[in-house]
């Protein structure tokens, strides 16, 4: 089976209008997604994922390492609900929002019924009476599948650049 | 270098004094917040403990197997590389030309066959020795270095060096006991259980900054009273509850080392008695996740605990929470903040299934970990509240009169124990 590569450059299997006509979908899914974070929704977030998902956060080092560790390592939509509850109702932070800033979704291949695709995002964290901060920065690689007109995320290996996390990451990203 | 933007970033004045100025409280169960907050004090942390009779962890000898291999790292604050040279042996110098200071070594970690510094190109072999100078003598016999400068007066500053069981420590200082001696056999004792000498495989890395005191992660971790409180996963998963088997177990000598041990029930979730249930705010009665695969323990040592937290003064924490098992390395920066880089890791022989498991149950710990992350946030929490506040001491009275070891879990012991040894070695007097 072939794997998401999470590391180095490889040309888009897709060509330039096929890449057009996926764009908006998997555009559409990600702004939604984002939204549903940045509203503090954080119990809706599994919705956006496969049963038979992975969901993994992770420093660019480790992806360049092939190491395979993460920040956040679930495997199934069961383990990012459990991850959601907790967050939601068990946890102990100070209180804070997060605000994604997306680009606009690259295109890298199209596989049977899933579409496989990469995004930029850049994550801004704001803590009472702190400055407004980037957080965290760096690279969406997914493979979504289709559910009906819509989309689901089989597999997102969120790989930041960012090398040392200012105290700690509290909400999915 | 790393501390997160700020905008209240202020440390009341009597709690920045230099370090002559403070007398330690005549009372044993009282801890000073100027050991918090002043620069003087954390100057004098770093000659006396880091670069004094200590051993601090540098590496895993997995991260550099091979003659060549290199990584960056700290003692204390001073960054420090760690090489294996041709004939195998390890070797931690500083990260510094002894020309004119560049911090020459700029990959977290690679292969190399020497070390050249870009500036002006001194090289240095993998033992840390300067090999070659350019121009050393001049051109068309003008310029270049006097007759007597001698090379091997002006390699690298060079670390003391001592593995055990794959894990490699350096010391600045020319007397400090063995290692083995250093830690007690009572402290050996679970650290060989982590590392029994087999083949580590590395699993990859976590690096967060913690606006906080140094000490603080050393205190967290001799402190078993917060693990039932502050940690609600804990509790209502049953990891740990008032009740379970546990010790806190500190080093017989100094006090400085601990290990904060437990053993789960067999039982997935706690059972919690009615009376202690009303102790524990954070306790959530009747949650179950939906996938409970990663509170699953594999009973892989010959342990009575399930769990080992171990803090080795002065910069290691080696964890075994459950199969979840990392070390993470303390960077002292400034006396407000510290970098903590987690190495994470399992063995050379684990099935793939085994490496899932470590990685599912990796969940809990690391900076997004369901421990914690609400340590971090605690530990936030203190710094900002000695900093800025009126009032000036930490009350750690918990099973007073103890110091050092204890039995039970609401105890203060341990961390009394370690600031007893931390009083003598920074040379304060009674107040």
């Amino acid at each position: 089976m072939m794997t998401l590569q999470l590391s180095g450059y490889a040309p888009s299997r897709v060509d330039a209008r096929r890449a057009a006509e996926l764009r908006p979908l998997v555009e559409h899914f990600n702004i939604e997604y984002c939204a549903v974070l940045d509203s503090g929704h954080i119990e809706e977030w599994p919705r956006f994922f496969a049963e038979d998902c992975i969901y993994r956060i992770t420093a660019r080092e480790n992806a360049e390492l092939d190491m395979p560790v993460g920040l956040v390592y679930a495997e199934g939509r069961p383990m990012l609900h459990d991850r959601a509850v907790a967050i939601s109702r068990t946890q102990m932070f100070a209180p804070r929002t997060m605000t994604h800033l997306l680009s606009a979704p690259r295109i890298v291949g199209e596989e049977g019924q899933e579409i496989w695709a990469q995004c930029n995002y850049v994550l801004l964290q704001t803590l009472v009476e702190g400055p407004t901060t980037l957080h965290l920065a760096g690279t969406y690689h997914d493979r979504f599948v289709r559910d009906g007109d819509e989309l689901l995320l089989r597999e997102r290996q969120v790989i930041h650049e960012s090398s040392v996390i200012a105290n700690d990451l509290v909400y999915p990203v | 270098m790393y501390k997160n933007q700020e905008i209240l970033d202020y440390t009341v004045g009597a709690k920045n004094r230099p370090a002559d100025d403070y007398a330690w409280p005549a009372d044993d169960h009282l801890i000073p917040d100027w050991v918090y907050t002043s620069q003087s004090v954390y100057e004098r942390e770093m000659e006396r403990i880091f670069k004094g009779r200590s051993w601090n962890f540098v590496a895993l000898e997995a991260e550099i197997p091979n003659p060549g291999d290199y990584k960056r790292s700290y003692v204390g604050p001073v960054p420090v590389v760690v090489s294996r040279a041709d004939d195998g042996s390890i070797h931690v110098f500083e990260n510094r030309c002894a020309h004119r200071g560049a911090e020459f070594c700029r990959s977290s970690r690679g292969h190399a066959k020497e070390f050249v510094c870009p500036y002006h190109q001194w090289s240095y072999d993998l033992k840390g020795n300067l090999q070659g100078i350019p121009f050393k003598r001049g051109v068309n016999k003008q310029g270049g270095m006097p007759r007597e400068f001698r090379n091997e007066d002006h390699g690298l500053l060079k670390l003391r060096v001592t593995t055990r069981h794959g894990v490699v420590f350096a010391s600045y200082s020319a007397d400090v006991e063995p290692l083995e001696e250093y830690l007690t056999p009572e402290i050996l004792k679970d650290f060989d259980v982590v590392f029994p000498g087999k083949p580590l495989r590395i699993l990859g890395y976590y690096k967060n900054e913690l606006p906080c005191n140094w000490k603080m992660y050393h205190e967290n971790l001799k402190d078993p009273y917060h693990a039932t409180l502050l940690h609600s996963f804990l509790v209502v998963f049953g990891l740990l509850v008032a009740g379970n088997d546990s010790a806190m177990i500190a080093d017989p000598v100094h006090h400085r080392h601990g290990t904060m041990a437990s053993a789960k029930k067999e039982d997935k979730y706690a059972a919690v008695s009615e009376e202690n249930k009303k102790e524990m705010r954070s306790f959530h009665d009747g949650m179950r996740l939906q996938d409970d695969r990663f509170l699953e323990f594999v009973k892989e040592f010959d342990s009575p605990w399930s769990v080992t937290m171990q803090t080795i003064w002065p910069n290691l924490v080696v964890q075994r929470e459950m199969n979840t098992l990392g070390v993470r390395q303390i960077v002292p920066n400034g006396p407000h903040s510290m970098l903590m880089i987690w190495t994470m890791f399992g063995y050379e022989d684990d099935t793939p299934e085994m490496t899932r498991h470590r990685l599912r149950q990796g969940n809990l710990m690391g900076p997004a970990g369901f421990l914690g992350l609400e340590d971090n946030e605690a530990m936030k929490f203190v710094q900002e509240g000695v900093r800025r506040s009126s009032l000036d001491t930490n009350v750690v009275k918990l099973d007073a009169g103890n110091v050092g070891t204890a039995t039970s879990l609401i105890s203060e012991a341990a961390i009394r124990g370690m600031y007893r040894y931390y009083r003598e070695v920074m040379g304060w007097e009674k107040a």
